[in-house]
């Protein structure tokens, strides 16, 4: 069961281990005995265990976690993260996109406008949500938010986790390549700061559609990639189940991007990934929002601007000149 | 008149090289339409600019062909022709894929960028190549896409820029690539800031992250008939599970949806660009701008 609902394979050998812990101690609370000394020891093999797996993951062992089924999603980030959310819905042309979600929060008492994409938590809330996948709507909803954020100065904060933007057909029928190259075009001119945090999956053009940020911030364990994994191996070695060698190519965690200057900081996760626990993840992300805020809040618009687009203008690698081989 | 004349030389930049891929002509005498399945002679289409005589399917057609069917002869000056991709990812085969495709399309990389003139009119004209890898977008288009759009802020002038099988984001060079989509939609915004004019012509294939990001931003966005132009590709979306209609992606089906302002035959391209150019005076024509920079009342008199 490489893709169990509970826990990953390689989660287990920790988990089955935390679960004799936890055993154990309920056996010396309920016979009162002392085990003490056993518990101590199997907590400290327990942690040693922890990071030997984690110190040491593989990109698609990443990949997994990424997409781990319990993971946060924005909404438990937005909970954790901010006060007083109040959620605005649809792109007032088509409909109310639930895969996007988005609103006015506080944050530390400071007014600013959050975006994120939503993933479901069960097979209903996924159907409704679409597995997070964006329609054009919510590329058009999440604009919308944007510029009255800009109207009104507050700053922007968007949370990406996304496979990709749906591949459908009425997403192709209402314009899904014309939306995300709207955002881009448009999420350059905002003169108020757009800070980003890839928290999950950063799934290709449906991850960048809200990730124009004057600051990149992504969680330790999450990806960020041109393409999954699964399709570039399908298009590239014909052979889909060649997903773990393609991650390997394609260089898609925070670790890889900070090379690249795509992300600029990564933000760490509680040992064994985000999804142990949720409320440690947030306070780290809320510190580098507050941090990272501060800094930006110093710029005018037009620094802003010229800062984002000069991000972005500078990305790529090219031989220049003869010296190109 | 030889292919070669085209293109004016001029040593400050690098002009096309043609030697490396002289002939227009299939080797073959006969090619075969897709489409209606009708035996065509090579030279003949080659002199209907690759429209099936037949049916109108229009072939694919690699840059240079582009340029000579859309610029006047001898004024295209190349720009940019010296860049050439990194392996950056250290992507297992893509340096062999490279030179592979250097040579099949005797191209450094995906696009070929320069300046030149219709009918008499100056623009910046970008042309994406299907035969370098699809006609993918890693750094090396995405540059001279920003490039030309930067040139074209700098000279006042109006921007063209053919889509022609753009086959998305290159996956080689991964977040890079990804990146480029950001890159080339940021340098749009300023292109129109500037309020100068961006004429986007979709040629068959146009997908992925290149229709996600510059391509679907002109001003006017032009396709050619039948052309397949879409974010997703065909198979994926199958995979939802959802049964295609019938001409799905299509041009037709893209102008029917309002993406696209109109479907324009190859026969008809290089007047309608010349319209559309007549209809936005720029500095090349001071008579025909008021003081404000605008069209003046007599501007197409």
């Amino acid at each position: 069961m490489p893709n169990s609902p509970f826990f990953l394979d390689f989660e287990k050998p920790l988990i089955e281990m935390e679960e004799r812990i936890a055993a154990l101690k309920k056996f010396t609370e309920e016979k009162n005995m002392d085990f003490s000394d056993e518990i101590a020891r199997l907590e400290e093999r327990a942690c040693k265990l922890g990071e030997e797996i984690f110190g040491n993951l593989t990109r698609w062992q990443r990949v997994q976690l990424a997409r781990h089924p319990k993971r946060p999603f924005a909404l438990d980030y937005i909970k954790l993260i901010f006060h007083d959310f109040i959620e605005l819905h649809g792109d007032r042309h088509f409909r109310d996109d639930p895969a996007i979600i988005g609103g006015i929060a506080g944050l530390d008492g400071r007014p600013v406008t959050v975006i994120g994409q939503q993933k479901g938590r069960d097979t209903k809330e996924n159907i409704a949500r679409n597995f997070g996948m964006p329609h054009p709507e919510g590329y058009r909803k999440a604009l919308r938010l944007m510029k009255q954020a800009d109207k009104f100065g507050r700053p922007i904060i968007c949370i990406v986790d996304t496979p990709a933007a749906y591949p459908g057909i009425g997403a192709e029928e209402r314009g899904q390549a014309i939306a995300i190259a709207e955002n881009l075009k448009e999420m350059t001119k905002l003169s108020v700061p757009v800070i980003v945090v890839v928290t999950g999956e950063g799934g290709s053009g449906g991850a960048l559609g809200i990730a124009l940020g004057n600051v990149v911030l992504m969680l330790e364990n999450s990806i960020y990639s041109v393409c999954p994994p699964e399709s570039c191996a399908a298009i590239i070695w014909k052979d889909g189940t060649l997903a773990e060698k393609a991650a390997e190519e394609l260089k898609l965690t925070a670790q890889d991007l900070l090379k690249f200057k795509v992300t600029d900081e990564i933000i760490k996760e509680p040992l064994g990934g985000a999804h142990r626990n949720y409320t440690e993840t947030a306070v780290r992300i809320k510190e580098a929002l507050l941090r990272h805020l501060q800094q930006l809040s110093e710029m005018t618009g037009e620094e802003l601007v010229r800062e984002r687009y000069n991000k972005f203008r500078n990305m790529g690698e090219f031989f220049e000149g003869e010296g190109g081989g | 008149m030889a292919f070669k004349d085209l293109f004016r030389s001029k040593p400050r930049y690098v002009t096309v090289d043609l030697s490396t891929k002289k002939k227009e002509i299939p080797e073959a005498l006969w090619t075969k339409c897709p489409i209606c399945g009708q035996m065509l002679y090579a030279k003949e289409l080659a002199n209907n600019l690759y429209i099936c005589m037949k049916c109108s399917y229009h072939f694919r057609i690699d840059a240079k062909s582009r340029i000579s069917q859309l610029v006047d002869e001898g004024t295209f000056i190349e720009f940019d022709a010296e860049l050439q991709s990194k392996n950056p990812l250290n992507f297992k085969g893509y340096e062999e894929k490279l030179s592979k495709a250097q040579k099949v399309s005797g191209l450094k990389d995906a696009m070929i960028s320069g300046e030149g003139m219709i009918y008499g009119r100056p623009a910046v004209i970008g042309v994406i190549d299907f035969n370098f890898m699809g006609g993918s977008m890693g750094s090396v288009v995405g540059e001279k896409v920003v490039r030309s759009i930067e040139r074209s802020i700098e000279k006042e002038l109006p921007l063209i820029i053919v889509s022609g099988g753009g086959g998305g984001a290159r996956m080689q060079e991964g977040i890079l690539s990804l990146m480029q989509m950001a890159k080339t939609s940021a340098a749009v915004a300023r292109l129109s800031e500037a309020r100068l004019l961006y004429i986007s012509i979709l040629t068959d294939p146009t997908m992925g992250g290149i229709f996600a990001s510059f391509a679907s931003l002109g001003d006017i966005n032009i396709a050619e008939p039948g052309a397949v132009i879409g974010f997703a590709g065909p198979r994926v979306i199958e995979q939802t599970r959802e049964k295609l209609p019938t001409g799905f992606q299509t041009a037709e089906f893209l102008l029917e949806h309002g993406m696209i302002d109109m479907v324009v035959h190859r026969k008809n391209l290089k007047k309608t660009l010349k319209k559309i150019l007549e209809f936005h005076p720029k500095n090349h024509c001071v008579e025909d701008i008021d003081s404000h920079g605008l069209p003046s009342p007599n501007a197409l008199k």
